[in-house]
């Protein structure tokens, strides 16, 4: 007898369906996979926890760099990539949310509504989005040849750092830091290799992960 | 009672050239009727017995044939079925999810209607009979191994499941760790499918299931499935 | 970076409780939607308010308000620091080259928000905070964001930032055992796909248990 799966249950669409030589020649079943909520959370919830750590480890001191550069938007970025647009930002938005409760979880463990009243402000409310646009971009590509995988990943990263995480940021530091337009771009723009360098980061790394896990590129929910 | 008919499953692996996704099965058909109280699966490590445990609460489900517990279909019903069916995982690390042991329980707890006042009072009670008692606000990561092991089977039990699944839940324990679990899932009340690389344990169980190369090959009595299953593996005293 | 430099420079996870100082004031006792309210008016005032009269005004209510929570000095003095020196440099670059009262104004305004931010932070504790954004939240149950996952995501975010430090230290010792701790990929390319398998594994295990079906 024939049953209807539950609404959780989804047959994936098969590409190819092999035939298995045990079974007389028969085509194999199609798997049926669980799509589960639970497994989202958890997904959001880790990844909130990894850009938090990311944020606390030490910065990297790279040479022919001034700054260091902290690994906070390298997690942020690879969240957007890895778990796409919606579960990519809500995961950035959870971070956010949890620091701004006061838990130490921002760069140097530090936490609270004080963030809030820093210059740097911007930069933090256009994580979210930067995430989202980035796994968004990387869902549209995701059906390019492989080897064209961390070029595209680059390119949605450098797509949300210069179209959303740079304007916003700059804009809320000249607007705190009574600045002029010139001279906050001029501040911003210091930031601006070390963000290459972690957007190439996020390619390498995402392209890893998507190798160990394919599923992550194919269903993006 | 659990009950397969031809559950089979397979799985996609990887991606072959071109985005194509290629189908494997891990799990050839299985047939039967489970209702002995302690029953084991025993196997070598990759041919399918975490596969056949994850048929039972509905984690894997099966891509041919059909899996029930207690006449509840688990493609179906998925949801009620893993109300009946606990599930301890090897590595507890990843099964207990809030940040400290009391708390943990408590989310167990949270589907049982109870009053907050009542669900803190049985979760403290729960952690009092696996010798934890005194470690309920002590943060989860700061727990020995063992003693998550223990946690996430309380947390499994305070629910009280109908039947319990535990996919080797001794395998990161040393030998004392070992006994206690051991001890403490042999006096449950519970239908128990315990999967296990532990030959004596699986020998003193009502049946056992011996699982090679994604097929069960042998289903009755444990003395003679143990003694397949060391055939199999050509490993004899 | 020696070796030994970065073990000591890994803050230490404070755990759960955050960055509370426990206390009866009224600021402790006030409720933390009546508080973050509060702060939300602050950091309006501050962007309306023009001058550097008003500016220092705001300032030293805030300060009366921070006085009154009882908090020790030196805490209070150690959160400031940060935003002390920018409010400094900010405040000389800005009186070179617009004159003193846009210099007073700007500085004052970014220490009034951060001393109000810290204060409503070290007043009021983290889970109680959380609720109040969980209850805040409840709406959103309308487009299929029950409370109840809220929550559990905080918690599960909370009780996996020790996991995966630990994880990040096993990964780092895995990479000096072979030779590679200075490869960026060597660390973070296990450190991600750990990541994700913990995710994977905490779903099923979250599924097994009935919660998010
Ligand atoms: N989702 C999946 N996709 C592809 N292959 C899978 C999947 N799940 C399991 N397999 C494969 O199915 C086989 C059986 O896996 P399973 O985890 O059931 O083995 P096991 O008997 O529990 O082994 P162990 O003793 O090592 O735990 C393995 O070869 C595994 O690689
Ligand atoms: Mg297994």
């Amino acid at each position: 007898m024939p049953v209807a799966p539950e609404n959780d249950a989804v047959p994936a669409a098969a590409s190819r369906v092999p035939v298995d030589p045990d079974a007389g020649g028969r085509a194999l079943p199609v798997p049926v996979l669980r799509s589960s909520a639970a497994t989202d959370v958890a997904l959001i919830a880790t990844f909130a926890a990894f850009v938090a750590v990311c944020a606390l480890l030490p910065s990297i001191a790279v040479p022919n760099l001034a700054v260091p550069i902290t690994l906070q938007t390298f997690g942020v970025m690879l969240a957007g990539v890895v778990l796409g647009p919606r579960r990519g930002s809500l995961a950035v938005l959870l971070y956010l949310a949890v620091g701004l409760a006061g838990l130490p979880v921002f760069a140097q463990g530090t936490g609270g509504l004080a963030v809030l009243g820093k210059p740097s402000l911007g930069y933090l409310l256009a994580f979210p989005l930067a995430a989202g646009l980035a796994g968004l971009l990387v869902g549209r590509a995701r059906s390019l040849p492989t080897r064209w995988l961390p070029v595209a990943i680059f390119g949605a990263c450098a797509a949300g750092s210069l179209l959303l995480t740079h304007p916003i940021g700059i804009s809320v530091m000249g607007a705190r830091l009574g600045m002029g337009v010139q001279e906050a771009i001029a501040a911003g723009a210091t930031f601006l290799p070390g963000d290459v360098l972690k957007n190439v980061l996020v390619a390498v790394v995402a392209t890893a992960v998507f190798r160990a896990f394919p599923d992550l590129l194919q269903r993006r929910p | 009672m659990i009950e397969l008919a031809g559950a089979t499953v397979t799985a996609y692996t990887g991606t072959g050239h071109g985005g194509q996704q290629e189908i494997l099965t891990i799990l050839h058909p299985v047939t039967c009727t489970l209702v002995e109280q302690r029953v084991a699966v025993i196997g070598a490590n990759g041919s399918g017995k975490s596969t056949l445990a994850r048929l039972v609460n509905g984690l894997v489900l099966p891509s041919a044939g059909t899996v029930t517990v207690n006449g509840l279909d688990t493609l179906t019903h998925g949801a009620a079925v893993r109300r009946q069916v606990g599930f301890v995982f090897t590595d507890p690390d990843a099964q207990l999810v809030m940040p400290t042991a009391v708390e943990d329980i408590g989310l167990s707890l949270h589907r049982l209607d109870l009053s907050a006042a009542e669900r803190d009072e049985r979760a403290r009670a729960a952690l009092a009979r696996f010798g934890l008692g005194d470690r309920a606000e002590v943060p989860v990561h700061a727990l020995s191994g063992g003693q998550k092991q223990l946690l996430a089977l309380a947390g499994v039990l305070a629910t009280e499941p109908a039947v319990l699944v535990c996919d080797e839940p001794t395998t990161l324990l040393d030998l004392r760790w070992r006994s206690t679990v051991d001890t403490l899932l042999e006096g449950l009340d519970q239908q128990v499918l315990l999967v296990t690389h532990d030959l004596e344990a699986a020998a003193r169980a009502d049946r056992v299931l011996v699982v090679d190369e994604a097929r069960v090959v042998f289903d009755g009595d444990p003395r003679q499935g143990v003694a397949t299953y060391r055939d199999l593996m050509a490993v004899h005293r | 970076m020696s070796r030994r430099q970065d073990r000591h420079q890994r803050p230490a996870w404070s755990g759960p409780l955050g960055l509370y100082a426990s206390g009866t004031t009224w600021l402790h006792r006030l409720g933390p939607g009546a508080k973050s309210v509060g702060l939300a008016v602050v950091g309006l005032l501050v962007l309306v308010v023009r001058g550097p009269w008003g500016a220092v005004l705001l300032l030293a209510a805030v300060t009366v308000a921070a006085a009154s929570a009882g908090l020790r000095r030196r805490n209070v003095l150690r959160s400031l620091l940060p935003i002390l020196v920018t409010a400094g440099v900010v405040g000389l670059y800005q009186w070179w080259q617009r004159g003193p009262a846009i210099a007073v104004e700007v500085a004052a305004g970014l220490v009034t928000v951060v001393l109000a931010a810290c204060v409503v932070t070290a007043t009021t504790r983290s889970d109680h905070l959380l609720d109040a954004l969980g209850r805040a939240l409840a709406p959103l149950r309308h487009v299929g964001l029950p409370p109840r996952t809220v929550a559990l995501s905080v918690a599960l975010m909370i009780r996996s930032v020790p996991a995966l430090l630990a994880t990040a230290g096993q990964v780092r010792d895995a990479a000096r055992a072979r030779g590679l701790e200075r490869s960026p990929r060597a660390l973070l390319v296990p450190a991600a796909v750990r990541t994700v398998a913990r995710a994977r594994s905490t779903g099923e295990a979250l599924a097994a248990r009935g919660l998010g079906d």
